[in-house]
């Protein structure tokens, strides 16, 4: 055979080769989300039942019991993450869109993408310095702070990308009838965006109620039932760890069954973001 | 301008530099808590093992170590992962296999970090512990990285549960890096006679920077990673060479200890070592932003 056809054949061999490995690489990155899928699927789905949304958690040493408190601590968490960081988080979002193409806007955008890369236990370390110091006791309060924290970077882009997505006609249409500019963002912009915006804002609410470090010495825990949010609280996240580390198999049975909760939820807020968004911004 | 239109515009630019400030006022705040422990302790803070509660000494190296350790064994791991996957999807597969094969990667990103945790202490580390670590250290013995006795918990599954979980902000990065070469180039390549995988080389390098950008981003996550590695990493405050044995991190410290700090020097200990993962992920991710902006040129998701 000649030198060419041998050095062909041997491009040949190492194209297929190196194609063939790009598709092993992601393979390997899927198998893992399926097994975490698989486990908390089978370990968690029998533990679900309406014990565990309707009981509260049993003493030490008895089994059963569920997580009714955990479950409501965890929605008013994120309530009160979404209260105080959805305005912020939107607002700046629609200044970025619409008033954001000068140098200002450049850094405010840039600090939002380094904020959303702050380890969420340094969040939680502020949100103890600014509200459970000065309150002197662990507080929901400190928790819903701390989620706010984090959901703010990702509420801010989210709401300038969908805001962006609406056609410029739309805007000229409104000004072209005498509009003011701010009734036509606020009028017509928000409202053609308003979808978009709103499943983002549901991804982002579904990963601050996924946040488990912000919240340990912020909200803390709480074995009992309380919606007081000067008290400290129970969070589906934390239970999760407690129980987890707990030496009882009870318990981490119960583990695994919020675990299943959460990635339920997780997942159908994502299939739902993806859903809605897919012809304008999934594929993108 | 209309008194409507000023205040709408001045009430949202209001909010944006409270977005601003409020990154100042984390990095104050943390400044002013820690510096019961800078006093104290100055620079040998950063390079001191003793973390001694009951005498009141805190040093930082142990948690320090086992955070660059399993940050870069989680690397090590994602990043050839990472590559190949987002050669994958954006060069070789066909866009029916690329959208939903994407949306997996995406949904791995959105696993939250106690849920790896329950997965790496329940199945990973018993798995670690009875096939894959005695297999290494019978084989692999003689290297001091892989001697010891398997825990299981410990550096190793630290640094794969890591790896799983920085896997997908690389691999969406690199994508995003690798669409915004122009297609012009593979076509030249290809129209020179090279295969697939000569032409995706070319681009590979073109692309260069901006893999180092993804790979920064993910060092970024991986260095603050919390609860799954707190989970995992066995929690001794112990600098060892070998990979099987346990470990601490700087976030698991204070993810552990900081609720239960007694002494006010205690909590200033460990707000500083919240300030280092500030400063460090700050800088990282200042950097990486960086470079993958100037490199995709538009101003990409908050991912």
């Amino acid at each position: 055979m000649t030198d060419a056809g041998r050095g062909h054949r041997w491009r040949k061999f190492k194209n297929a080769a190196m194609l063939s490995l790009a598709g092993l690489a992601v393979l390997a990155a899927v198998v893992p989300l399926f097994m975490i899928f698989f486990y908390t699927l089978s370990r968690g789905i029998g533990s679900v039942n309406l014990d565990f949304f309707t009981q509260m958690p049993k003493p030490v040493g008895e089994s059963g019991g569920g997580m009714a408190n955990a479950l409501a601590g965890s929605g008013i968490l994120v309530g009160l993450g979404c209260l105080f960081g959805l305005p912020v988080g939107v607002m700046a979002g629609i200044y970025l869109a619409e008033f954001g193409q000068n140098r200002f806007g450049m850094v405010v955008r840039f600090m939002t993408d380094v904020m959303s890369g702050i380890p969420s236990i340094v969040v939680g370390v502020v949100a103890y310095i600014l509200v459970v110091l000065p309150m002197g006791h662990f507080s929901a309060l400190a928790g819903g702070v701390a989620l706010a924290l984090l959901m703010i970077p990702t509420v801010t882009r989210t709401t300038e990308e969908m805001l962006k997505l609406v056609p410029d006609s739309y805007r000229e249409a409104a000004l072209a009838l005498g509009v003011q500019q701010w009734k036509a963002s606020v009028r017509v912009i928000l409202p053609a965006a308003m979808k978009g915006i709103t499943t983002g804002l549901l991804l982002a609410i579904a990963r601050a109620a996924g946040e488990t470090a912000p919240l340990l010495f912020t909200a803390l825990g709480n074995r009992f039932w309380s919606t007081d949010i000067g008290q400290p609280i129970a969070s589906l996240t934390v239970i999760i760890f407690d129980y987890a580390k707990a030496p009882f198999e009870d318990w981490n049975r119960q583990a695994w069954a919020a675990a299943f909760v959460l990635i339920g939820l997780i997942f159908v807020v994502n299939l739902l973001f993806r859903y809605f968004t897919r012809d304008k911004y999934g594929r993108a | 301008m209309n008194i409507g239109d000023w205040l709408f515009k001045n009430l949202t630019r209001l909010f944006a530099v409270l977005v601003l400030a409020i990154v100042a006022l984390m990095a104050w705040e943390m400044i002013r808590g820690s510096g019961a422990s800078i006093g104290e302790f100055g620079w040998g803070f950063l390079t001191s093992s003793e973390w001694d509660p009951v005498q009141d000494l805190y040093g930082a190296l142990p948690f320090i170590y086992g955070t660059v350790v399993s940050s870069l064994i989680a690397l090590a791991i994602a990043l050839p992962l990472s590559l190949g996957s987002a050669i994958f999807l954006s060069e070789i597969a066909p866009r029916w296999i690329e959208g939903p094969v994407a949306f997996m990667v995406e949904l791995l990103a959105a696993i939250p970090s106690i849920v790896y945790g329950l997965w790496g202490m329940f199945v990973l580390v018993p798995w670690l512990r009875a096939s894959v670590e005695p297999v290494i250290s019978k084989n692999l013995g003689f290297i001091p990285l892989f001697r010891g006795a398997p825990y299981g918990f410990g550096m190793l599954a630290a640094g794969i549960i890591l790896a799983i979980m920085i896997l997908p902000i690389i691999t969406s990065i690199s994508r995003d890096v690798l669409r915004a070469i122009p297609g012009t180039q593979r076509e030249a390549a290809l129209a020179l006679g090279a295969t697939k995988w000569e032409s995706t080389r070319i681009i590979l390098a073109s692309g260069k920077s901006g893999f180092l950008g993804a790979t920064l981003l993910g060092l970024g996550r991986a260095v603050g990673e919390t609860m799954a590695v707190t989970m995992v990493i066995g929690n001794r405050p112990e600098i060892s060479l070998s990979l099987f044995d346990p470990g601490y991190s700087m976030a698991s410290v204070i993810a552990n200890e900081f609720a239960e700090a007694t002494t006010e020097m205690y909590t200033s200990a460990l707000i500083e070592i919240a300030l280092v993962l500030f400063v460090v992920t700050l800088v990282l991710n200042a950097f990486a932003r960086f470079i993958v902006w100037s490199v995709t040129k538009t101003s990409g998701g908050s991912r």
